[in-house]
């Protein structure tokens, strides 16, 4: 049972970790000043809940483990992160598909967890819910805005959905470790896709139908992408070994 | 530096009902209410160094304090997760402890129950206000999740104007969303509710 708490911990860690990290790329990019600020303020805010689930993670694990060594000292391999998290961020369109699509996945997961028999993940996620609100609303908005925009945001809309609805279906196939914490992923499947197609409905998009889904994030197995986030997000602890400023 | 019992002033041996803690200090003996008066009167002159007009006791994050025989523990919740000054925040509360004499000292962070802006001082709202930053609106509006709601109607803290509207969701720190007053043109920050 530990076990399987740690490591749907280091999931929910992991997940919110490289999210942060990928939109911690905008700083000093975005479109505009205050959308900069708020993909960064978003980035934050995922900062924050990783670093709740990696203390907690590590108080779990006892021993050596912290925060810090959980997040700079584990290989690609042992990341637990969803695959949707690790895709590159294209242009404006699809860094917001992607910040959506998993807002709304986080904002009915997290509504859930609230109540989890597990004391610490219903306070770390009670917490975060505050924040995921106003994620999935700020989301939501942009994605109307350029799905039902000009031709040419439409168009960029409909590229960034063919390169990552892909990704989306692995959010709801329990890994084992999910299912041995009593956590029933799948049944926030038809919510998540009532939500969306809300959305997408004003956004003037359309619901992608029989789409192969990726999955191998939860176990480990990654696209080629987070190698590279890693590479950059642990080069100074894996350069100066136990480096402090 | 706490001791039970402790000599009365006669002499005698007083002896105090189990869990009231008493402190000597500079000859001064502190009833156990009196001890949390002046450490709660303490922790009222630590600030947040990101918003320096609002006292810790004013945001509400100070949860409680615990006085046991030889130590002090502060217990803080964090307003957002990812709140950058929550370590300097702990940091500053055992420094004003220090500097008044208290040496074992520990702050507890607690996310249960998470913080809400419902916990911010009435006092803390007027002296936002004066600082320029608009108060949290008591109705949780904002919070919602709905998309395209009708912007909340936010007072400028400058010419009291209610005709403002939202420029972004997010503002300088995590807990401000940013605002423009239509009459003065003001660009202000609105501390969101929470």
């Amino acid at each position: 049972m530990n076990d399987s708490l740690i490591s749907y911990t280091l999931h929910l860690a992991d997940t919110t970790l490289i999210l942060s990290q990928k939109n911690s790329e905008w700083c000093g990019h975005g479109p505009i000043l205050e959308q900069d600020i708020a993909i960064t303020n978003i980035s934050l805010d995922l900062l924050g809940q990783s670093r709740n689930f990696y203390q907690y993670a590590a108080a779990l694990t006892g021993g050596d483990a912290t925060e810090d060594s959980l997040a700079y000292l584990r290989k690609e391999r042992e990341f637990k992160n969803l695959l949707l998290v690790e895709q590159p961020n294209g242009d404006w369109a699809q860094t917001i598909l992607r910040q959506y699509l998993f807002s709304q996945f986080q904002y009915l997961l997290f509504d859930k967890l609230q109540t989890n028999k597990d004391e610490q993940i219903a306070a770390i996620t009670t917490k975060a819910l505050k924040e995921t609100a106003y994620h999935v609303r700020w989301s939501s908005e942009w994605v109307i805005r350029l799905g039902d925009g000009t031709e040419e945001s439409h168009t960029r809309m409909l590229k960034a959905l063919d390169e990552l609805w892909r990704y989306t279906g692995e959010m709801f196939m329990p890994a084992g470790y999910e299912k041995e914490t009593g956590i029933d992923i799948n049944s926030l499947k038809d919510p998540w896709l009532k939500k969306v197609k809300n959305i997408f409905d004003e956004a003037t998009l359309i619901l992608p139908e029989k789409v192969f889904m990726q999955e191998g994030g939860k176990k480990g197995n990654h696209t080629e992408h987070l190698g590279y986030i890693l590479a950059e997000l642990q080069y100074v602890q894996r350069t100066y070994p136990g480096a402090k400023w | 530096m706490f001791r039970e019992p402790i000599p009365g002033q006669n002499g005698e041996t007083l002896h105090f009902p189990k869990g009231r803690l008493i402190k000597i200090m500079d000859k001064e003996i502190l009833s156990f209410k009196q001890e949390q008066k002046k450490l709660w009167s303490i922790l009222e002159t630590v600030t947040d160094p990101e918003v320096p007009v609002l006292t810790v006791t004013d945001l509400g994050i100070i949860r409680e304090v615990k006085i046991s025989d030889d130590e002090i523990e502060v217990i803080i919740t964090p307003t957002y997760s990812g709140c950058p000054a929550m370590d300097m925040i702990a940091a500053n509360i055992k420094m004003a402890l220090l500097e008044n004499g208290y040496q074992k000292i520990k702050v507890t962070s607690v996310l249960s129950p998470a913080w809400t802006t419902d916990w911010m001082s009435l006092e803390g709202k007027r002296k936002l206000k004066e600082y320029g930053i608009a108060p949290p609106d008591p109705k949780q509006q904002v919070c919602k999740q709905e998309l395209f709601a009708a912007d909340e109607a936010i007072q400028c803290p400058h010419c009291n104007s209610w005709h403002t509207h939202r420029i972004s969701e997010f503002g300088s720190t995590a807990c401000k969303a940013l605002y423009q007053c239509d009459d003065c043109k003001e660009p202000f920050d609105y501390f969101k509710c929470h």
